[in-house]
C-alpha cells in the first residue's frame, strides 16, 4: 500500500514539510509499517511550495508510482492543483496544511482536510476581542490570497460581534521594513491590532512592532507566533495573543502521549504541523483498517474515511459534510516558560467549523 | 489628513531604511567600481555576517565586539575566496566572474543552511540601544538611529579613504592602468586582494548591522543581492556617490510609497529602476574609476 506525500522539503517551508512527514512516519512506525496486514510505503516528493513543481510532483506520484492515497500540500495553490489532478481518478487526497477556504468548500468527494480553513483559524478571535473590551482595531495582513481570507474571516467575526475595523494596513509579502506601516497604525491609535503574517514576515513584523513600541496589544492567527518564529522573535513576542486549532501545552491524554513519543523520536517539541501530519496518517490508517486493506475500491475507501473517529492531540475533532474538520480553536498567549517563549492556552472556543460557503 | 509629526516620522523611517540600503550595497559597488568584478556572492557574505553575529551573541554579551569579530571572520572568508577563486578570473570576462561568484553563492547558501538550519534567526540589540528615542514628538527606535549613524559614518569614511588618502590614490591608479601602476613599484595583486576583502567585509558588516531588523535566514542572501544590484545599477555601475544618493532615493520613495500608496509598495523600487534606465541607461551617476 503506497501513500504519496507532496510537501516542501526545501526552501522557507521545509521545516513544515519535515514536521508533517515525521509525524506520519511516527504513526506508521508505531504500527510496524503495516495496516490491515499490508505493508505501508511512504513516498515523498518535494513541492518547494511552488504550485508548478507541486502539481508535477503529484502527477508523478499518481501516474508513475500509482499511489493509493495522496496527502500533503503546505501552500494553498499546490492543494488546488492536486485537487484537480486527484479528482479525475477519484484518489483520496488529504490536505495536511493548506488553509484555502475553497479547497473543501467546493465539496469534492475525494478531498479531505485535517488542518483548518482560513476562516476557521481567524474567525473566532473576532468575538473574543469584543468580549475582552477591544472594540476598535487596525487590521494588518500580508497582501496575498491567504492574508485576504484570514482577514476576511476575522473581520466577519469581529464586526458580527459589534467591533469596528478603523483601518486596514496591508504590507506586501516579503516586506523588509515595516516602519512606515507601523507608523500609520500608531497614528490611528487603535485599541488593538489584529494581523496575519507567517514565517520571516511574522518575525520582522512582531519584532519591529515591539521595536517601535506600539502600545496597542497585538493579536493574530497562530502563524504569527509559531514554533519556527518564536525563537527569533524572543521577548518581542511576549503578550501576543493568537488563535489556532492547536497549542503544544494542551492538557489532554492524546496530546501528552503524542508530545512525549514525538519528543522521544525526534528530540523536539511537536508543532501544529506535526499534529496535522499525525491526523493525516490517522485518517489514512484507520480508513484502510476499516476496509480491511482494500484500497482498490476508492468509493468504499472514501466512505470509510468519512466514518473515521479521530483521537487527535488537538482535542475533539470530526469532519463535516465537506470533509473539513469541526474542532476547537484555542486563544493562546506567548509567555516566557522556563526561559523559552511558548504559547499558553488562555481560552478555548469549542466546535468551530467552516460555514461551507 | 497628514500631520507634520506623521511626515517627520516617515522621513526618519525612510532615512533609517535608506542608510540600511547603503550599508548593504556599498561593498558590491566598491568591488565593481575598483576592480571591475561583479561579485554575485555579495549577499552570501552579508548572510554569513548575520549568522556569525548570532552565533557570537550566544557566547558573549558585547554587541560591538561581536560586530568586530563577525567582520573579521567574513573578511578572512573573503580573502580565501579571493586567493583561491577570484584571482585567476581578473583577466577573464564578466560572464566567467558571474558564473563563478553565482556558484559560490549557491554553495555558501547550502553551507549556511547545513550549519545554521533553514529557520529565520534574529540578533538581539544591546540593552542600551533597544529603547525608543523621541525627537520632535516622533518616536523612533534607538537602533534605527544607530543604523543612520553607521551608514553616515561609513559613507564619510569611504569618501575620505578613496579621495583624500595615498591608499585611495594607489587604488584609483591601479584601476585605471594596472601595468603602469605596478611598474611604479606598487604591488597590484595585494591592492586588489585588499579591495576585495574590504568590500566583502562591508557586506559582513551590513549583515550584522541589519540582523536585528531583517533577521537572517538562508534565502536572504539573494534578496539582499537583488536589492544591492538594483541600487548599484540605478546609481551608475561602480559609483559609490551614486550608491549613496540612490539609497536615499529608493529608501525614501519606498517608505513614503508604503505609507501613502500601500497598494503599489511592492513595485515602487522596480518602477524607479525602469524609469531611470529608460531615461539614463548608464545610471544616475557616472562611474569614476575602472572601465
Amino acid at each position: 500500500m503506497r501513500v504519496g506525500v507532496i510537501l516542501p522539503y526545501s526552501g522557507v517551508y521545509s521545516q513544515l514539510g519535515e514536521d508533517i512527514t515525521e509525524a506520519m512516519e511516527l504513526y506508521f512506525e508505531e504500527r510496524d509499517m503495516e495496516v490491515a496486514g499490508r505493508p505501508v510505503e511512504i513516498i515523498t516528493e518535494d513541492t518547494e511550495a511552488d504550485p508548478q513543481v507541486g502539481v508535477q510532483a503529484a502527477r508523478r506520484l499518481v501516474e508513475q508510482e500509482g499511489v493509493d492515497v495522496l496527502t500533503g500540500a503546505v501552500a494553498t495553490p499546490v492543494a488546488y492543483g492536486a485537487i484537480d489532478l486527484t479528482q479525475r481518478d477519484n484518489i483520496p487526497f488529504i490536505i495536511s496544511n493548506a488553509t484555502g477556504n475553497d479547497a473543501t468548500r467546493q465539496g469534492a468527494e475525494n478531498v479531505f482536510r485535517v488542518s483548518a480553513s482560513s476562516f476557521q483559524v481567524s474567525n473566532a478571535m473576532g468575538e473574543y476581542l469584543v468580549n475582552e473590551g477591544i472594540e476598535e482595531v487596525v487590521v494588518s495582513a500580508a497582501d496575498y490570497a491567504a492574508g485576504e481570507e484570514m482577514s476576511a474571516g476575522f473581520v466577519e467575526g469581529f464586526e458580527g460581534a459589534g467591533g469596528e475595523v478603523i483601518d486596514t494596513v496591508n504590507a506586501p509579502l516579503g516586506t523588509n521594513d515595516y516602519s512606515s506601516f507601523l507608523t500609520n497604525i500608531r497614528g490611528q491609535e487603535p485599541a488593538g491590532v489584529w494581523s496575519f503574517y507567517a514565517g520571516s514576515d511574522a518575525v520582522r513584523f512582531v519584532q519591529q512592532y515591539s521595536e517601535f513600541g506600539l502600545e496597542a496589544p497585538l493579536f493574530g492567527t497562530g502563524y504569527l507566533t509559531d514554533a519556527d518564529t518564536l525563537e527569533a522573535q524572543g521577548e518581542a513576542a511576549v503578550g501576543v495573543r493568537t488563535s489556532l486549532h492547536y497549542s503544544p501545552d494542551l492538557d489532554n491524554p492524546e496530546n501528552e502521549e503524542f508530545q512525549s513519543s514525538f519528543q522521544e523520536a525526534y528530540d523536539r517539541e511537536a508543532s501544529v504541523y506535526a499534529v496535522q501530519g499525525w491526523d493525516a496518517a490517522w485518517l489514512i490508517g484507520e480508513a484502510i483498517a476499516a476496509t480491511e486493506g482494500d484500497t482498490e475500491d476508492k468509493d468504499a475507501l472514501i466512505a470509510a474515511m468519512e466514518e473515521v473517529e479521530f483521537e487527535s492531540p488537538r482535542g475533539p475533532m470530526e469532519l463535516d459534510e465537506n470533509h473539513n474538520p469541526v474542532q476547537n480553536i484555542y486563544i493562546r498567549e506567548v509567555q516566557e516558560v522556563d526561559g523559552d517563549m511558548a504559547p499558553v492556552v488562555l481560552d478555548t472556543i469549542e466546535d468551530i467549523g467552516d460555514p461551507g460557503e | 489628513m497628514i500631520s507634520f509629526e506623521a511626515l517627520l516620522a516617515q522621513l526618519m523611517n525612510g532615512l533609517a531604511y535608506s542608510l540600511l540600503l547603503f550599508l548593504l550595497a556599498a561593498g558590491l559597488s566598491l568591488i565593481f567600481g575598483m576592480m571591475d568584478v561583479i561579485n554575485l556572492s555579495h549577499g552570501s557574505f552579508f548572510m554569513i555576517g548575520g549568522f556569525v553575529g548570532i552565533a557570537l551573541g550566544g557566547v558573549m554579551d558585547n554587541w560591538w565586539l561581536g560586530l568586530l569579530i563577525a567582520v573579521i571572520i567574513v573578511a578572512i572568508l573573503g580573502l580565501i575566496a579571493e586567493l583561491s577563486l577570484l584571482r585567476p578570473m581578473y583577466e577573464r570576462g564578466h560572464l566567467d566572474q558571474i558564473l563563478l561568484t553565482f556558484g559560490l553563492a549557491l554553495i555558501l547558501e547550502d553551507g549556511a543552511e547545513w550549519i545554521w538550519g533553514a529557520s529565520i534567526q534574529s540578533l538581539r540589540t544591546p540593552e542600551t540601544l533597544s529603547g525608543s528615542v523621541e525627537i520632535l514628538g516622533v518616536t523612533l527606535p534607538g537602533y534605527r538611529l544607530v543604523v543612520i549613524a553607521l551608514g553616515l559614518l561609513l559613507a564619510g569614511a569611504l569618501w575620505f579613504i578613496l579621495e583624500r588618502t595615498r591608499l585611495g590614490a594607489i587604488i584609483r591608479a591601479g584601476v585605471s592602468n594596472r601595468e603602469m601602476t605596478s611598474a611604479l613599484g606598487f604591488n597590484i595583486p595585494v591592492v586588489f586582494a585588499g579591495v576585495f576583502v574590504f568590500g566583502v567585509a562591508l557586506a559582513g558588516f551590513a549583515g550584522y548591522a541589519a540582523a536585528p531588523i531583517l533577521g537572517v535566514y538562508p534565502g536572504i542572501d539573494f534578496e539582499v543581492l537583488i536589492l544591492a544590484l538594483i541600487i548599484v545599477v540605478i546609481g551608475g555601475l561602480g559609483s559609490l556617490t551614486g550608491v549613496f544618493w540612490v539609497s536615499l532615493l529608493i529608501g525614501l520613495t519606498q517608505t513614503f510609497g508604503q505609507a501613502y500608496f500601500p497598494a503599489f509598495s511592492a513595485i515602487i523600487i522596480y518602477v524607479v529602476m525602469v524609469a531611470v534606465l529608460l531615461i539614463r541607461p548608464q545610471g544616475l551617476f557616472q562611474r569614476k574609476y575602472a572601465g
